[in-house]
């Protein structure tokens, strides 16, 4: 645990995140959170053969959204589609070395996000 | 990288002159001041010597007017629920200025469970509060009305004299919670119409774990804690004499430097509020000239507001913020979204707040971590 009560890991990817940006025409597209809550993160994803060979992610919010949108972005990268699904909140949360409690359930979207770029990815194919 | 500490309004470190002046408190003259012997004796002479410095400090009639307590949240409870529990043949009627400490706030709530009307004033986009509304909405049968001398979060100081004025005249008594302003910029009980003023010593440089309740002459708060009858009876148990001996010294210290120090402060301040303010998308927060002068506070748009804190950290710089992510409730600060600011633009707020550590030489160096700070995170940011 960091002086500031974050895990060292979470500080890293804070201080010095993965994939920021945006990826135009993206394949998959998925936004969660709000700003009036104080979170709000987008994902953008490159899709080839079920693959993800490129993801982005915008994320504005508190260290730990930053954090868990950089890690997943970091744990979704290369994956297929389906697996990449399956990548929980509390994965990324273990990724991290854990968040502390009370953002657990607040700024723990971006499995979330994630989540929501694959279906939109499988929408615009028609997969669903 | 040298630290520069930019969060004083949530603690002082406790100056070492006045540990120096207390630590024989805690090592000998350490009778109980109630014992009648040569110790007990010292310890009384010690505690009177105390109240003497923090009744000058804020003009109050006589030493007798000043009851130690255990830190500001005390101080709040004892003057509001103690003084509308003594007054209810006059009326159950109380008020509160709703950018007050959450102390008031619960201490005001817990009388509205309890058959008490409880009012909140509203403040402008500025943080001061409405007198007109404080005038429309007095009535005879209300009792404790508080407001804070100066807001912790946005520095604003509040028009206390109006307000003392307006609640005399109906018989009303006013409550202040000077936690923010004690020891910082002038205060006089008598000529402001005070009737009740809360002090904490650890905002001025005294030790954490002690606080003073300013009671004016002829008002008796019921008190809560029943004992021995010390502090003239409104709040019983032996003194904590390290803690009041080292808060009359910091009282000293903070009447005798204060002018020097404002001085020196607001100078630093206001070329901080100028080079922020350079920032594009970037507000003060709080009156602009009726504020503390140690005080600057900013909302940034597009960006949170404990990335900001994190961020300026790994500049070894520390800074507060009105986030609801680092509030225990995870909600955005009371204070904030009373000025008429959205959640989101409350979210991004940043306070620094200036003391004793701080110089002139910093300036380049915060600025620039501010803006970095600033600029890196809207870099990420999809609003």
């Amino acid at each position: 645990m960091t002086e500031v009560g974050y895990s060292e890991k979470v500080m890293e990817h804070f201080m010095n995140p993965r994939n920021v940006g945006v990826i135009e025409n993206a394949d998959g597209y998925g936004k969660v959170g709000n700003p009036t809550c104080g979170d709000l993160m987008e994902i953008f994803i490159s899709v080839k053969d079920d693959i993800i060979t490129d993801i982005k992610f915008r994320t504005f919010g508190c260290g730990s959204a930053i954090a868990t949108s950089s890690m997943v972005t970091e744990m979704a990268k290369g994956k297929n589609i389906d697996e990449a699904m399956k990548i929980t909140r509390n994965d990324v949360a273990d990724e991290l070395d854990g968040l502390p409690a009370k953002k657990m359930h607040c700024s723990n979207l971006a499995a979330d996000a994630l989540h929501e770029a694959i279906k939109d990815y499988k929408k615009k194919k028609g997969i669903e | 990288m040298e630290k520069i500490y930019l969060d004083y309004a949530s603690a002082t470190p406790v100056d070492p002159r006045v540990l120096e002046f207390a630590k024989r408190f805690l090592m000998k003259d350490m009778g109980n001041a109630s014992s009648l012997h040569s110790a007990g004796l010292g310890t009384r002479k010690a505690i009177v010597e105390a109240r003497t410095r923090i009744a000058e400090l804020i003009n109050a009639e006589s030493e007798n007017d000043i009851i130690f307590t255990s830190g500001a949240t005390e101080s709040n409870n004892l003057a509001i629920k103690g003084t509308a529990m003594r007054n209810t043949r006059k009326g159950k009627k109380v008020m509160a200025s709703v950018i007050e400490h959450i102390s008031v706030l619960n201490s005001m709530k817990e009388l509205s469970k309890n058959g008490f009307e409880f009012g909140m004033l509203p403040v402008d986009s500025m943080g001061i509060i409405d007198l007109d509304q404080l005038k429309e909405r007095l009535t005879d049968d209300t009792t404790v009305v508080s407001i804070m001398y100066a807001n912790n979060e946005i520095g604003t100081i509040e028009p206390i004299k109006a307000a003392a004025k307006l609640i005399h005249e109906k018989g009303g008594f006013l409550h202040v919670d000077a936690t923010a302003a004690a020891g910082k910029i002038p205060i006089d009980v008598q000529n402001e119409g005070i009737d009740l003023l809360t002090i904490s010593s650890n905002d001025m440089y005294g030790p954490q774990g002690v606080g003073a309740l300013y009671i004016k002459p002829g008002i008796k708060p019921q008190p809560f804690i029943l004992g021995g009858g010390q502090e003239r009876g409104f709040r019983s148990g032996t003194e904590n004499l390290f803690g009041i001996a080292g808060m009359g010294e910091a009282a000293r210290l903070a009447k005798e430097e204060m002018a020097e120090e404002n001085g020196r402060l607001q100078k630093i301040r206001d070329q901080l509020i100028e080079q922020i303010l350079e920032i594009e998308n970037t507000n003060l927060t709080g009156h602009r000239t009726q504020r503390l002068p140690h005080h600057a506070s900013f909302t940034f748009g597009r960006i949170e507001g404990e990335s900001i804190l994190l961020n300026m950290n790994q500049y070894n710089i520390q800074i507060a913020t009105g986030s609801a992510c680092t509030s225990r409730t995870l909600e955005a600060s009371h204070v904030l979204l009373a000025l008429g600011l959205k959640h989101e633009e409350a979210h991004g707020s940043m306070i620094i707040s200036l003391g004793k550590s701080n110089s002139e030489e910093q300036i380049p160096h915060i600025v620039k971590a501010v803006r970095e700070t600033i600029e890196r995170l809207r870099a990420m940011s999809p609003l």
